[in-house]
């Protein structure tokens, strides 16, 4: 059966974020938080960042959704914390263009951290969407801050 | 059906032999839309090919054709569902499109502040927010029908929720989600008592099992002709006549007019009235194809291939014990929703996907049903009737191997 492909996408590391999700709760010292909703399915991803000094101190999440979407915010997690809010804002423009079909070198994607793996997505169209709203959602959390 | 009469509907639809990711296609996404069979196709391009032009327009030779097609197609759909008159048929954009009319003519004319507007608790989202957005408009009260606990329509909820304040009960014929069929024949009978008028969605119904509005005693009846082997973008509402005539119009243009001065207008006669503009030709024409060709199977044996195919289908997945199933379990139609334990339903729709099995993951555009669930979406899988066991024994064994996949039992 084609299920062997799948673990390009579903790859053990893929399945312990989504299974023990990491950073996941709310956080009431949060400097902005920001929720997206994925209308297709009903998933949400709420992202909850601390800044000071433009720098990511803490960040974390809330939500519900599929293993992609899960994994995803909590790899971000992992990701950003201590990025600076200039570092954080590139990564998620390479992973927001990555969706869109825009090609990034190796170099770049390795800036994402773990969260690299998820970049595998791309080769499941229909599935990009679950594993980029978090990202839609750090970016529009970092924006808002003042 | 023999196995023999089903090879042969397959072969008309050339689109079931592709491979889908390496596999065999089980296409099982037929409550989203259906395949079109070669017949059809080749019928719309011979259409285009000889006898394309607007209609109700022109006195010329094929201008006069195309209406003529056209007008058969209204007589064809007017058959299909036993209205009493082809006039009572009103060509629309989809089943959407035909549920806003209602809301938005009927509605909005008789519905006021205080009334009752009932749904059920199961609707669709186009048969649910035209009328919350009727009610905020007006003040209207909104009631939903709730289901009983084996999640078919509580009859008893019925009778307390339809009371003398009610104006309109909406209700789906077959719900998209719980596989079941709606007993909209009471659901009128009780309507009626207190003079309110029943819009049934009759869009998860139409290629299914027969239809006889009259029977039914419906007010207004909405389907989608892409449901039904048609193309997408015409839809058909049926509405009873001295209900459709007292309605407004619900868009303005270019052959929906009586005669027009500067400063007035009066309508043209049902069913141009509610057909604004140069309406979807290939659509209508293409639905009158669908409907010779279900004719042509016959839509008793249809219902009776498919309730086969519903309980074989039930019967496997029941076995599953880490799948839990919605909606009764009795008498299901051809639609099953179904959730594997600790997976998320798009997980498991791409993990099907990746065997050639096509089935819908979501909320399928039923948001307070879900809740009523107590679940954010599930995965579905809906019948038709060039489906085979086949497909269904793929099904199971795809569903089986995503549960080991994911969770690694066995
Ligand atoms: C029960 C029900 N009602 C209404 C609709 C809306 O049909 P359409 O999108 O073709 O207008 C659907 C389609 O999914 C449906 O399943």
């Amino acid at each position: 059966m084609g299920l062997n492909n799948l673990r390009t996408l579903y790859q053990a590391l893929v399945l312990d974020h989504a299974s023990h999700p990491r950073n996941k709760k709310e956080m009431k010292e949060a400097t902005a938080m920001q929720t997206v909703h994925n209308p297709s399915c009903g998933d949400t991803v709420n992202i909850f960042v601390k800044v000071q000094n433009e720098k990511i101190v803490d960040v974390s999440f809330t939500g519900s959704g599929c293993t992609i979407s899960q994994a995803s915010a909590s790899m971000l997690t992992q990701s950003v914390k201590d990025k600076s809010v200039s570092e954080a804002l590139e990564m998620t423009k390479i992973f927001s263009d990555l969706a869109i079909g825009k090609e990034h070198t190796s170099d770049e994607i390795e800036k994402l951290g773990d969260a690299a793996v998820l970049t595998q997505v791309m080769q499941f169209p229909a599935r990009i969407k679950c594993a980029t709203i978090s990202w839609w959602a750090l970016e529009q959390a970092l924006l808002k801050k003042g | 059906m023999d196995k023999e009469a089903i090879t042969k509907i397959r072969n008309d639809f050339p689109i079931l032999k592709q491979k889908i990711n390496g596999n065999r296609l089980a296409y099982l996404d037929n409550a989203a839309t259906m395949q079109m069979p070669v017949p059809i196709l080749h019928k719309i391009n011979s259409f285009y090919q000889t006898s394309y032009a607007n209609v109700h327009r022109s006195v010329d030779t094929l201008g006069f054709n195309a209406t003529k097609q056209y007008e058969e197609a209204r007589g064809k759909v007017a058959s299909f569902i036993n209205a009493a008159d082809a006039n009572e048929i009103i060509f629309t954009s989809g089943c959407t499109d035909s549920l806003n009319l209602v809301a938005a003519t009927y509605g909005e004319q008789n519905i006021h502040e205080q009334d009752e507007i009932v749904l059920t608790i199961m609707e669709h989202h186009s048969n649910l927010l035209p009328w919350q957005q009727l009610a905020k408009r007006k003040g209207a009260i909104l009631k939903y029908i709730d289901l009983t606990e084996s999640q078919t329509l509580d009859l008893d909820d019925v009778k307390k929720k339809i009371t003398a304040k009610t104006k309109i009960v909406a209700i789906a014929h077959a719900s998209n989600i719980l596989g079941m069929m709606n007993p909209i024949e009471e659901v009128i009978k009780i309507a009626h008592q207190v003079e309110a008028v029943v819009v049934v969605d009759g869009a998860q119904a139409v290629s299914h099992f027969p239809i006889d509005v009259q029977k039914l005693d419906a007010d207004f009846y909405a389907f989608s002709g892409h449901k039904m082997l048609a193309p997408t973008g015409i839809g058909v509402l049926y509405g009873k006549k001295n209900l459709l005539n007292q309605m407004p119009p619900y868009r303005f243009g270019g052959e929906m007019i009586g005669n027009v001065t500067k400063y007035n207008a009066t309508w043209a006669d049902l069913p141009q009235k509610f057909e604004a503009g140069t309406p979807n030709i290939i659509g209508a024409i293409g639905l009158g194809y669908a409907i010779d060709y279900l004719h042509e199977i016959g839509m008793n044996r249809i219902q009776t291939y498919e309730n086969e195919l519903s309980k074989y289908l039930m019967q496997k997945i029941e076995k599953l014990d880490f799948v839990a199933i919605y909606g009764p379990k009795e008498n299901h139609t051809g639609v099953f929703s179904f959730n594997l334990k600790n997976i998320h339903p798009h997980d498991v729709a791409t993990a099907l996907d990746m065997q050639g099995i096509e089935v819908r993951a979501g909320h399928h555009c039923a948001q307070p049903l879900m809740r009523r669930l107590g679940v954010e979406s599930t995965v579905r899988a809906s019948l038709s009737f060039y489906n085979n066991k086949e497909d269904i024994d793929q099904l199971i064994a795809g569903i089986s191997e995503t549960e080991e996949f994911f969770n690694g039992t066995k």
